[in-house]
């Protein structure tokens, strides 16, 4: 009888939570969605503010004293991260249900079975990934669109209380909403049902809170998962918004609780 | 070693997996014969903890799978199943897979060039053809140089080079004293390849047996016989509790051996110029023992 050779290895190694975020870093690289998804971000993020900038900058002789009173110099700068969070969002869902629509995910929890390390990986390995790219992304459309309304004298410095904490807030709330999705995917397993729910939350209720009497949509909007987590963004405040820090600390506890209602079904449900 | 006690799994009001108790050997290939949708399958979903038994448990080497520190150290698996993004290529497939478990880069290319995918290593696995995909599904179960190696249909899609060249794999691992589990819903394959069978049906156990042992179990005693005295012959042969059959002028003995036909007709001075024992192919023997529960199945659903 003929034989194969099996080529034999001497090296034993175990599942550790780093090998696991090792190989999570391996997967997001080595699929295209992952490349376009944040690329898109990116260049949104900073390409955005730019031209909205441009397009104010242009048009600053046509506006009305009370607008140029009410102008808020954040708004163009941070415009860019209203569409980061939607490629992000998108990538997020897909990271996990990716692997149920191609059915990868059995590989996944074969190498391994305790499973509870594939999610902590992904959310780590995602939401660096998201912060280390949105970071500077906010923070060069600041710089470069308040270079370009400054002439106008409408700019903020970065010194500028709230500034900062604006500014590297759009980028904490990409980052998290990067952690949201991914948990959305993981309970749901499926991209359009994942992305649906996504966009369910993000872009279909707040609108839909405008058919309420007033007075409950002021009670209750503010406490919206996207609303909450967008006050960090904002540097002026109303009676209907809750405070920057209390508005986002919200918004990660709605997080924290999709993460665990995720990690639990992954936990007991046949893959 | 593989060891089932009870194992049971419902999906909703289906029984996939009745009660099922089984060991699996080191050292021989043993294989895992059912009809489609049998069970098997499911069954290798319970060994991998992917999915939970209903009832009942079941051990590689002692343990839960889920309670491995190195599963792809302890059991390689190939899925029925496609279980690979198809976005990614084969190579990195296997160093996602390594990397879970520190196992070096090299050891990935070593296999990549042990299923002989070296070419199309780069390549998206979405492009591939069902044979390129089993070959990497074969890649990533013996990358850990697992002790135990369960492969779900591992032939289906492949070339009769691709087929011989399993046979011969599952062979040399089964040769290094591993334990090798195959499934498969073609008996003429596993009598090539296996050593030992666990027979199911409808998700039971129908035999655990040798593949010796379960074909002569399994074949009934049937003799054809050519004679000039066909009317003398079933004389002689009505007396020992045979049936006796005229077909295309042979005589078609079921219920007695070669020798007890050839004794009788001695006894009785008959001529015969042939007497020739059929046994029962693989194929007949497997599906006489799952009529039973095919049928079972037909009248279920009706």
């Amino acid at each position: 009888m003929s034989t194969v050779a099996i080529p034999t290895m001497a090296f034993r190694g175990r599942v550790t939570q780093l090998r696991v975020i090792r190989s999570e870093w391996t997967k997001l690289w080595t699929v295209r969605s992952t490349r376009w998804s944040l690329l898109v971000a990116t260049v949104l993020t900073i390409g955005f503010p730019i031209l909205a900038s441009a397009v104010i900058s242009s048009h600053w002789g046509q506006r009305s004293p009370s607008d140029r009173a009410h102008f808020n110099p954040l708004d163009p700068a941070l415009i860019g991260s209203q569409i980061a969070q939607l490629a992000v969002g998108v990538l997020g869902v897909l990271v996990i249900s990716g692997e149920y629509s191609t059915g990868s995910i059995r590989s996944t929890l074969t190498a391994v079975p305790k499973r509870l390390p594939v999610l902590w990986a992904k959310a780590i390995v995602f939401a660096s990934v998201t912060f280390a790219l949105m970071l500077p992304s906010v923070v060069i459309a600041f710089f470069s669109s308040q270079s370009i309304l400054s002439r106008h004298h409408a700019s903020y410095s970065w010194s500028h209380p709230g500034v900062a904490r604006a500014v590297i807030g759009a980028a904490l709330f990409v980052t998290v909403v990067a952690i949201l999705t991914l948990a959305l995917g993981t309970i749901v397993r499926n991209t359009a049902g994942g992305i649906a729910t996504f966009a369910a939350i993000f872009f279909v209720l707040p609108p839909l809170m405008n058919v309420l009497p007033t007075n409950w949509n002021n009670t209750i909007s503010k406490y919206l998962p996207s609303n909450a987590g967008r006050d960090i963004l904002s540097i002026t405040h109303d009676a209907n918004n809750l405070s920057p820090w209390a508005g986002f600390g919200l918004f990660v506890g709605y997080t924290a609780l999709a993460v665990a209602i995720a990690a639990f079904v992954l936990a007991r449900r046949d893959a | 070693m593989i060891e089932a006690r009870g194992l049971t799994k419902d999906y909703g009001d289906k029984r996939a997996v009745d009660d099922l108790s089984f060991t699996v050997q080191p050292g021989i290939v043993t294989g895992f014969l059912g009809p489609n949708g049998s069970g098997k399958s499911t069954t290798m979903r319970l060994i991998l903890g992917l999915d939970r038994p209903t009832r009942g448990a079941v051990t590689v080497n002692g343990k839960s799978y889920r309670d491995f520190h190195a599963p792809l150290h302890e059991v390689g698996a190939l899925l029925e199943a496609r279980s690979v993004h198809t976005g990614r290529s084969a190579r990195n497939h296997l160093l996602a897979l390594a990397q879970t478990h520190g196992i070096p880069r090299r050891r990935v290319d070593e296999l990549v060039d042990l299923v002989g995918l070296h070419d199309v290593a780069k390549k998206r696995v979405g492009k591939f053809s069902l044979g390129m995909g089993q070959r990497l599904g074969i890649a990533a179960a013996l990358l850990g140089d697992p002790q135990t190696v369960m492969l779900d249909e591992p032939v289906n899609g492949l070339d009769p080079e691709g087929i011989h060249w399993i046979r011969t794999l599952l062979k040399s691992l089964a040769a290094e004293g591993r334990t090798v589990f195959v499934s498969s819903h073609l008996m003429s394959e596993m009598s090539l390849t296996a050593d030992h069978l666990i027979v199911i049906g409808r998700g039971r156990l129908i035999a655990d047996t040798s593949v010796a042992e379960f074909v002569a179990g399994a074949s009934k005693k049937l003799v054809h016989v050519r004679t000039p005295q066909p009317q003398g012959l079933q004389e002689a042969l009505a007396g020992l509790g045979a049936s006796v059959a005229n077909v295309d002028g042979y005589v078609e003995v079921t219920g007695l051996t070669a020798e007890e036909v050839g004794e009788a007709a001695a006894a009785n001075g008959i001529v015969l110029h042939e007497l020739t024992p059929h046994q029962a192919s693989l194929e007949e023997a497997f599906m006489d023992l799952t009529r039973e529960e095919l049928e079972f199945a037909t009248e279920g659903a009706s």
